[in-house]
């Protein structure tokens, strides 16, 4: 079994005040080498329990493998990994977890509600829990029209709801989606961002593997930025996008010792006729600036602050080749 | 009980391969092509023979009968389970349930109990059909001719079956199903080349080809239960004569049978141990 015995973590068991309470997965220094190729090459994350935590990163990134490290699915070559304060892998804390894997299949001659029963007995579920649950899950995820029918006939998108069904059916702790938007239209996305908010309100953690930063935009607490297996950065989402703003101004009557006195709060002032961008550390200098230029003389027509997209914030950190 | 459910899932989803199917529809048709040999024979005989012989008659030809089953069961089991781990790894059908909190052994024992369930309803079946065809005719023509230890033979085909599961659930751990069936059906290639040497062996008295078969029975000892099985099954004349399609010169001992048990036995526990540590 690909247990990750983490030497250091002794006190978790023994303290109910350690981290372990406060988080849902602690990595340190977590490491796979297949073959000659290091697929993670040290990954330290800690994810506070509750939140929602985007793991982004490009193709090959290490996202996947770091996903089944945390599940036990595939052995650490190194570090230490805890997960709801076991051992990343531990039988026993994988009843609390939930899991949707990358492109879900499973014996398609099943029917909808047959493999929801079927996951459920492996969380070792009563058939009482399950007959009121099964239903529910299959509404949740729209498939009840469709409960009759067998996997073989489920389209792509399909598949992706019944999968994410399966992952929550045991009310998990914590919920593991790799790529979970995978092959669903623009309401199944929706759905998924629906189930996330209320499975954070339910007070469960959801680790969230994606490249599909406008769903992690909307959804994610806190994001790691992974790149050739390893974290480059780990941030809350609000401040990532709040930080340096650019903002574009359209002014008349600005003389030059006016724009130069924007320096003050901006950097990067460039002025073209009546159009001028500069950056600024934060949205909250924009009214100071408004009314430095209105008493300077200007008359000023726009001003707009250009919020980076989590896209762009992306591309800054991971690079624009992507990891390749 | 995680083990049980995958047992359950695991024997549905074999009783669903298009496989299993075609080796019964084999079987059957097998089976009706036997009885019709078998009627003819019985009802052609132009001079009345002693019914004596006519059963011992009737015996061999039973026993090339089963002989076909053996064959069948033997590819239907290898060519079912071949890709049910190798194929699930590669297509992700595993993780969903290996992220569940079953242990891996639990998974692979389930597994493997689901096809040990499979081969068992079709080694019932053939044998007991065949059983039961060769029975009825002769019932009807002289007097029904059951082979004797007909239980103990059928178990002893049973275990060849699930040696050779076992085996391919060993190398479905490791191995692509293309590789895992050429492996698994090899060896029993080999098995069987190196019982029908033991047995010439013996009746041309030469020790050392006998011992090339033992060797062979060592390595693999899937065609030695077959050879057992026909000890257990065969009329007690024909064994004493040594006379008849399986001559039995050299008949594998109980302690052939105890060593294909263990040899079983640690190839599931060398796949409990590789799948319990391979990356999925």
């Amino acid at each position: 079994m690909a247990e990750c015995h983490s030497g250091g973590n002794h006190s978790i068991t023994q303290s109910p005040n350690h981290t372990s309470a406060q988080f849902a997965i602690q990595t340190h220094d977590l490491r796979k080498v297949f073959g000659g190729k290091v697929a993670v090459r040290g990954l330290t994350l800690e994810v506070p329990r509750g939140e929602v935590f985007g793991f982004l990163g490009p193709n090959g990134a290490g996202k996947s493998t770091s996903i089944k490290m945390l599940l036990g699915l595939v052995a650490p070559t190194g570090g230490q990994a805890t997960v709801l304060g076991a051992p990343a892998g531990n039988v026993e804390a994988r009843r609390q977890i939930g899991f949707l894997p990358e492109h879900f299949r499973f014996y398609d001659w099943l029917t909808p509600g047959e493999l929801l029963r079927l996951h459920g007995r492996l969380y070792g579920m009563s058939p009482a829990q399950l007959r009121d649950r099964v239903p529910a899950l299959l509404d949740l995820v729209g498939l009840t029209p469709h409960r009759d029918k067998r996997l073989s006939e489920f389209s792509k998108g399909m598949l992706q709801r019944i999968g994410l069904a399966q992952a929550l059916i045991n009310e998990p702790d914590l919920i593991f989606l790799d790529e979970p938007t995978s092959g669903l239209d623009p309401i199944g996305r929706r759905l998924v961002r629906d189930i996330i908010k209320t499975e954070r309100s339910r007070g469960a953690t959801v680790f969230l593997n994606s490249h599909l930063l406008s769903e992690v935009e909307i959804t994610c607490d806190r994001v790691a930025f992974l790149k050739h297996g390893e974290v480059l950065e780990t941030r809350e989402l609000k401040d990532l996008l709040e930080g340096e703003t650019r903002v574009s101004i359209r002014a008349r009557h600005l003389g030059a010792e006016a724009l130069h006195g924007l320096g003050q709060w901006a950097t990067a002032v460039r002025a073209e006729g009546e159009h001028v961008t500069l950056g600024v550390p934060s949205s909250d200098v924009l009214p100071e600036i408004v009314r430095y230029l209105v008493a300077s003389g200007a008359d000023v027509y726009e001003v707009t602050p250009q919020r980076l997209s989590l896209e762009e914030r992306f591309l800054q950190i991971v690079g624009e080749d992507g990891g390749l | 009980m995680g083990a049980w459910i995958m047992a359950g899932v695991t024997f549905r989803e074999a009783a669903r391969k298009r496989i299993l199917w075609m080796a019964l529809a084999a079987g059957a048709a097998f089976i009706a092509l036997f009885s019709t040999g078998l009627y003819f024979q019985l009802k052609d005989q132009t001079h009345p023979a002693n019914p004596l012989i006519t059963r011992e008659a009737v015996n061999s030809v039973l026993m090339v009968g089963l002989y076909a089953v053996d064959a069948l069961a033997i590819v239907m089991t290898v060519l079912t389970s071949v890709d049910t781990l190798s194929g699930e790894i590669a297509s992700g059908t595993i993780h969903a349930v290996a992220a569940k909190p079953i242990s891996r052994w639990q998974v692979l024992i389930g597994k493997w109990l689901g096809f040990v369930g499979m081969v068992t309803l079709y080694v019932a079946l053939m044998v007991g059909g065949i059983t039961l065809v060769t029975y009825a005719l002769s019932a009807h023509f002289i007097s029904g001719v059951t082979p004797p230890h007909l239980l103990r033979g059928t178990f002893l085909i049973w275990l060849e079956c699930v040696l050779l599961l076992s085996l391919t659930f060993l190398f479905g751990t490791s191995f692509s199903a293309l590789t895992n069936g050429v492996m698994a059906l090899g060896l029993h290639g080999l098995a069987f080349i190196g019982g029908w040497t033991e047995e010439i062996g013996a009746v041309v008295h030469s020790q050392r080809a006998v011992n090339v078969g033992i060797v062979a029975s060592l390595i693999i000892p899937s065609e030695t239960l077959w050879r057992r099985a026909v000890f257990e099954m065969q009329s007690p004349l024909m064994g004493v004569l040594r006379f008849g399609p399986f001559s039995n010169a050299s008949v594998p001992s109980g302690a052939m049978v105890a060593y294909a048990a263990i040899y079983l036995a640690v190839a599931l526990g060398l796949a409990i141990r590789r799948f319990g540590r391979r990356d999925l």
